[in-house]
C-alpha cells in the first residue's frame, strides 16, 4: 500500500461573516491522480489557497501534514519549497519574456545577479522536453497558444522539483485536443510517480485520469470515492446533492414563423485586412426556436456573433440582417440593443461585468432607460428591477449590493444573463452561456433558457459541448472555418454527425 | 477561480451568521471610507486650530482658506471624472493659467469694445476650455492615444502659449473690479446686515475693527434653508427606502451623521456671516459640487462614465458610447479648467505666467486622497472635495504656522501616500 504524502485535517477557513470551509479533510496517496470536484463556490479553490500558504497558517484552523510534517506555511513561497506546486487556472506568465525567462523567473541560474542565459536556455529545453513542448526556449509566451501556455506552466512547476503538483481547472479554455494532450501528460508523471490534484469541472476528464475523487460540497467534504466507484453519474449525485435524472430541463418547443435571418454576411479580420473570417453565412431563428451553433475552437462563431452585435468584430462587413423581414440596423451596439438584439458574451468576466460593481448596477446597465427618465435614475426602480431579475435567474448573493468580482461563475453568469433579459431582446444570443460553471448552475441556465424560448423569442446558444447543444437547442448549424458546413434538426443530430459534418467542411477546403 | 464566492446563503454554513447587526456593521464599515475622510479633516483642522491658536477658524482665515482653494476643488470635480473614466488629465494647470492669460488679454490689452465685459470674456473663456477639452478628448477617445501622453502634451502646449500671451515673463492686469469680485467678492446682503453686539466704540470715537458681532443675515438664511434641505432630504430619502422595503443605515447612525453635519455646517455659516458674508466662489463651487454629487449618483451619464472606468469593453459591450463619453468627460474637464483659470486671474487680479504652475499635481492628489481609484471605475465627488479642503486646511495650517513651503510639500506627499495606503490594506482586509 501507497504511503500518504498529504494529509489535510479538519480544515476550517472563516471569511468575515461567512464559513467558506468547515472541517475538510483530504488524504492524498503518493503517486495518484486525486480529484477534487465540487460546484463553483463549494471551497475547493479555498482550500487549495490553504494548501499553497496563499492563506498564510494561523488564518484557517487544522492541520496539513506532508510527507509526514506538519506544515505551517507563511506563503507560497514555503510551500513550493518543499515541494508543492499550484498551477492556478489563471495563467501567470508574462506575455512579453520567453518561454525560458518564464520558467526560470525569480530563481534563475545566476552567479551575483548576472544571469546565466546558456544554463537556463539548456535546462528549458531540457524541460520542454520532459512535457512534449517543442517550442524553442526563446519564443515569446504571447506567440504561442493557450494550450501550449499551459505546458509552459508545468514545465516551470517541475522546475522546482516539484512532489504535489495541484492543477486548478487546467483544461477550462483548451481545445479538446490539448486538453487530451494534457491529460495523457498527467497520466505520464503518474508513471513517474508524481502525486498531483486535479481540479476540475469536466467529469469526464476526472473520470479518466482520477484514482479517487473527493468531492467538497458547501465548504464541506461529501466523499472520497475509489477508482472503482467513480463514475459521471456517481460524482453528480454527490456533488449537487440530488440525483440529476436529467441534465437538460423538459421543454415543448412552441416553433413559429421566421422572425430572425442572416443573409450573406461576410467579415474580415481586423488586423490583417485580406483574411476573411466569416464566409457567406446565412442562417435564420424561428419565433420560441432555440438554434445551436456548434464547431471547433477557432470555428469563427464568437467572431460571427459579434460582428452581428454592433459590428464589434471585424471590418469590411457585409451582409444583410432582417428581423421579420425588415433590414435592421445594427451598425453600432446601441442600435442593436434599441432593435432588440442581445449578445451574451463567452468571457464574462473581460467583456460581460464590471466586476468591481455590484450586482444592481451591473443588472440595468444596458437598458439604463428602463429605469431612469430624462436622464434621472429612479433608484427605488432600480432596486425592484435589480431584485426581481435575482429572483427570475435564482442568482445566489447576500444582496443586490455584493460586488460581481465576489459571485462565483455561475451567479456571474445569471447577473450577465440578467443584464440582457433587462434589456428585452426579441433575439438572443448566447456565447458559452455555461461555460466554467457547475452543473446546477448549468441546469439553472438551461432553464432560463428554455423559459425564453416558451415566450416566444428566438435564441441562437453558440457552445463548444456538443450534449449542450443537443440537449437545449431545435435546430443545430455546423460552422467550420468562418463557414456554415452543416445544417440539422436535433432531434436527428449526433456527436458523431457533427463532427461528421466538421471534418467533411475541411475535406472540402483542402480539394 | 480566485474570486470564487463565499457558500451561497442557502447553503447551511453560512446560516448560523446573525444577520441584524451584520447590517450595522457593513453599513459602517461600507462607508468607512467616507466617515474616515471626514473625520481625518475634521481631526486635521483641529489640529491646525490648535497649532495656530485658534486663527484657522478666524472668519477672515475661513474666507481665505475657501478663496485661495476654490480653484483646487473646482478642478477636482472634473479630475474626478477624468480618473473615475479610467484616465487621468495632466494638463489642467497649464489650460488653467492659459485661460486667465486670454482673459487678462481681452480684458485689459485687445481693443475688443464691449466683448471684453467680463462676463463675456468669461463665457469665451469657458467656451475655449471646453474647445482644449474636445480637442485633447478627441486623440484619446478616438484614436486610443493614452491620456497620460495627450495631456502631457498639453501640459506643455498651453504653458507655452500662456507665456508667449502674455509677452514673455511680464504679467498683465490689473483685472476689472467686477471680474475680481468672482473670486474675492461676497454674495451681497439683500436682508441686510443683523447687529447683535454693538462695536466698541473708543475715546477718539472711532469704532475697533473686528470688535462687536454683526450677521450677514443674506448667509444665515441661505445656510438654514441648506441645511434644512439637506436634513429633509436625507429623511426622505431613507423614509422612501424604508417605505420599499429596504436596508437603510440604522436610525441613530443617520441621526448621528445628519446632526454632525448640519452643526458642522452651521458653525461654518455662523462664521461667514460674522464677517463679510458667503464669498462668490464659495456659492459657485456648492452648486457646482450639488451638480456633481447629482449627476454622479442620479443621473445615466455618471453611471456609464463609472461602468466605463470598471470595464470599458463590458461597457461598450452593453451598447454604451464610450468614445463619446470620454470626450464629453475631457470637454467637461476643459471647461472646469477653464473655470479654475479665471478663478486664479480673479484672485490674483493679475494674469501671471506662473498661475496654477504645478497645480494639476494638487488637484490630482486630492481626488486620490478622496479615495478614487487609479485604475478607474471608483470614486466619489465628495470624497475628492474634502480631499480637496484636506490639502487646503493643511497649506493654510502650516503657512500660518510658518512651516517652510519645502517642508510642507514633504508634509502633503505623506499625507497622500498614508491616504492610498489607508485605502488599500482596507480594501485588502475586506
Amino acid at each position: 500500500m501507497a504511503s500518504t504524502i498529504l494529509e489535510m485535517r479538519d480544515i476550517t477557513k472563516t471569511f468575515p461573516g461567512v464559513k467558506a470551509l468547515s472541517n475538510v479533510n483530504l488524504s492524498v496517496e503518493e503517486g495518484e491522480i486525486h480529484a477534487v470536484v465540487g460546484e463553483n463556490g463549494a471551497g475547493k479553490s479555498t482550500l487549495m489557497k490553504v494548501l499553497s500558504g496563499v492563506y498564510p497558517s494561523g488564518t484557517y484552523e487544522g492541520q496539513i501534514i506532508f510527507r509526514g510534517q506538519e506544515c505551517h506555511f507563511k506563503g507560497i513561497h514555503d510551500s513550493e519549497h518543499i515541494g508543492i506546486v499550484i498551477i492556478h487556472q489563471e495563467l501567470a506568465l508574462v506575455p512579453m519574456l520567453s518561454i525560458a525567462e518564464n520558467i526560470f523567473l525569480g530563481n534563475e541560474h545566476a552567479t551575483y545577479g548576472v544571469i546565466d542565459w546558456d544554463a537556463n536556455e539548456t535546462r528549458t529545453a531540457a524541460l520542454l522536453k520532459k512535457v512534449g513542448l517543442k517550442e524553442d526556449p526563446k519564443t515569446l509566451i504571447t506567440n504561442i497558444g493557450v494550450g501550449k501556455q499551459q505546458l509552459v506552466e508545468i514545465a516551470k512547476a517541475l522546475s522546482k522539483e516539484v512532489k504535489l503538483l495541484i492543477l486548478d481547472e487546467p483544461t477550462a479554455s483548451l481545445s479538446e485536443k490539448d486538453s487530451q494532450a494534457l491529460l495523457d501528460l498527467l497520466l505520464e508523471f503518474k508513471r513517474q510517480g508524481m502525486t498531483s490534484i486535479l481540479i476540475s469541472h469536466k467529469l469526464n476528464e476526472v473520470n479518466r485520469v482520477a484514482d479517487k475523487v473527493t468531492v467538497i460540497r458547501d465548504g464541506r467534504t461529501i466523499e472520497t470515492l475509489p477508482r472503482k466507484d467513480i463514475s459521471e453519474d456517481r460524482i453528480i449525485t454527490s456533488m449537487v446533492g440530488r440525483s440529476l435524472d436529467d441534465r437538460y430541463p423538459p421543454r415543448e418547443p412552441q416553433i413559429g414563423e421566421v422572425i430572425f435571418e442572416v443573409k450573406d454576411w461576410s467579415v474580415y479580420h481586423p488586423i490583417h485586412a485580406e483574411r476573411q473570417v466569416i464566409k457567406n453565412v446565412n442562417l435564420n431563428v424561428r419565433k420560441g426556436e432555440v438554434v445551436g451553433i456548434a464547431g471547433l475552437m477557432g470555428a469563427g462563431r464568437t467572431e460571427f456573433a459579434m460582428s452581428l452585435f454592433g459590428r464589434s468584430y471585424g471590418r469590411h462587413i457585409t451582409g444583410e440582417v432582417l428581423l421579420r423581414g425588415r433590414p435592421l440596423d445594427l451598425s453600432s451596439v446601441s442600435r442593436a440593443v434599441e432593435n432588440r438584439i442581445a449578445y451574451v458574451t463567452e468571457d464574462r468576466k473581460t467583456y460581460g461585468l464590471n466586476l468591481i460593481d455590484h450586482i444592481k448596477h451591473n443588472v440595468t446597465l444596458a437598458n439604463l432607460s428602463g429605469v431612469s427618465s430624462r436622464g434621472v435614475i429612479d433608484d427605488m426602480r432600480e432596486m425592484s428591477v435589480a431584485n426581481d431579475y435575482r429572483k427570475k435567474t435564482n442568482i445566489r448573493a447576500s444582496s443586490v449590493y455584493q460586488l460581481t468580482g465576489n459571485l462565483s461563475g455561475g451567479n456571474q453568469q445569471k447577473v450577465v444573463l440578467s443584464k440582457w433579459l433587462f434589456a428585452d431582446p426579441e433575439v438572443l444570443i448566447l456565447d458559452e452561456p455555461t461555460r466554467g460553471i457547475d452543473v446546477g448552475a448549468k441546469y439553472e441556465i438551461y432553464t432560463i433558457i428554455a423559459r425564453l424560448a416558451a415566450e416566444g423569442k428566438a435564441i441562437i446558444v453558440i457552445s463548444s459541448e456538443m450534449p449542450e447543444l443537443l440537449g437545449i437547442t431545435d435546430r443545430i448549424y455546423v460552422m467550420n472555418e468562418g463557414r456554415i458546413v452543416g445544417e440539422m434538426a436535433a432531434s436527428d443530430a449526433s456527436q458523431e454527425k457533427i463532427m461528421r459534418a466538421i471534418v467533411r467542411g475541411e475535406g472540402k477546403k483542402a480539394s | 477561480m480566485s474570486t470564487e464566492s463565499a457558500p451561497a446563503p442557502q447553503s447551511g454554513v453560512a446560516e448560523d451568521v446573525k444577520q441584524g447587526p451584520r447590517v450595522a456593521v457593513s453599513a459602517l464599515t461600507a462607508n468607512l471610507r467616507e466617515y474616515g475622510l471626514i473625520i481625518a479633516l475634521i481631526v486635521i483642522m483641529l489640529f491646525f486650530q490648535y497649532t495656530t491658536s485658534g486663527t484657522l477658524f478666524k472668519p477672515v482665515n475661513l474666507s481665505n482658506l475657501v478663496q485661495q482653494n476654490s480653484f483646487i476643488i473646482v478642478m477636482a470635480l472634473g479630475m474626478l471624472l477624468v480618473i473615475v473614466a479610467g484616465y487621468i488629465d495632466l494638463s489642467v494647470g497649464s489650460v488653467a493659467g492659459f485661460i486667465g492669460a486670454l482673459a487678462a488679454m481681452m480684458m485689459v490689452i485687445w481693443p475688443l469694445g464691449i466683448f471684453s465685459n467680463p462676463l463675456v470674456v468669461s463665457i469665451v473663456c469657458l467656451i475655449v476650455g471646453a474647445l482644449i477639452g474636445a480637442a485633447q478628448g478627441y486623440w484619446i477617445a478616438y484614436h486610443r492615444i493614452p491620456s497620460f501622453i495627450v495631456t502631457l502634451a498639453g501640459m506643455l502646449i498651453f504653458r507655452g502659449i500662456c507665456q508667449a500671451l502674455l509677452g514673455g515673463g511680464s504679467s498683465v492686469g490689473p483685472l476689472p473690479d467686477s471680474f475680481k469680485a468672482l473670486s474675492s467678492g461676497f454674495i451681497p446682503d439683500v436682508i441686510g446686515p443683523l447687529t447683535l453686539i454693538p462695536p466698541t466704540v473708543n475715546a477718539a470715537g472711532k469704532t475697533i475693527v473686528g470688535s462687536g458681532l454683526t450677521l450677514h443675515m443674506t448667509t444665515v438664511v441661505l445656510g438654514l434653508i441648506a441645511v434644512l434641505a439637506y436634513a429633509y432630504f436625507g429623511f426622505r430619502t431613507r423614509r422612501k427606502r424604508e417605505r420599499h422595503g429596504y436596508e437603510a443605515e440604522p436610525f441613530p447612525l443617520f441621526v448621528i451623521k445628519t446632526l454632525v453635519g448640519s452643526a458642522l455646517a452651521l458653525f461654518l455659516v455662523f462664521q461667514f456671516a460674522s464677517y463679510r458674508g458667503l464669498p462668490v466662489v464659495l456659492l459657485v463651487m456648492g452648486v457646482l459640487i450639488s451638480l456633481f454629487v447629482f449627476v454622479t449618483k442620479r443621473m445615466t451619464i455618471g453611471r456609464r462614465i463609472y461602468a466605463m472606468g470598471g470595464n470599458a469593453k463590458a461597457a461598450q459591450l452593453s451598447g454604451i458610447n464610450t468614445e463619446r463619453l470620454t470626450l464629453l468627460v475631457f470637454i467637461n474637464m476643459g471647461v472646469l479648467s477653464a473655470l479654475g483659470g479665471l478663478i486664479i486671474a480673479a484672485r490674483l487680479g493679475q494674469a501671471v505666467p506662473a498661475a496654477g504652475l504645478g497645480s494639476e499635481l494638487d488637484v490630482i492628489a486630492a481626488v486620490f486622497i478622496g479615495g478614487a481609484s487609479a485604475m478607474g471605475g471608483v470614486g466619489q465627488v465628495i470624497g475628492a472635495v474634502v480631499g480637496g479642503f484636506i490639502m487646503g486646511v493643511m497649506n493654510n495650517g502650516m503657512s500660518i504656522m510658518g512651516v517652510n513651503v519645502d517642508w510642507q510639500q514633504v508634509v502633503k506627499g505623506l499625507v497622500l501616500l498614508g491616504a492610498v495606503i489607508f485605502d488599500v490594506y482596507n480594501k485588502n482586509k475586506a
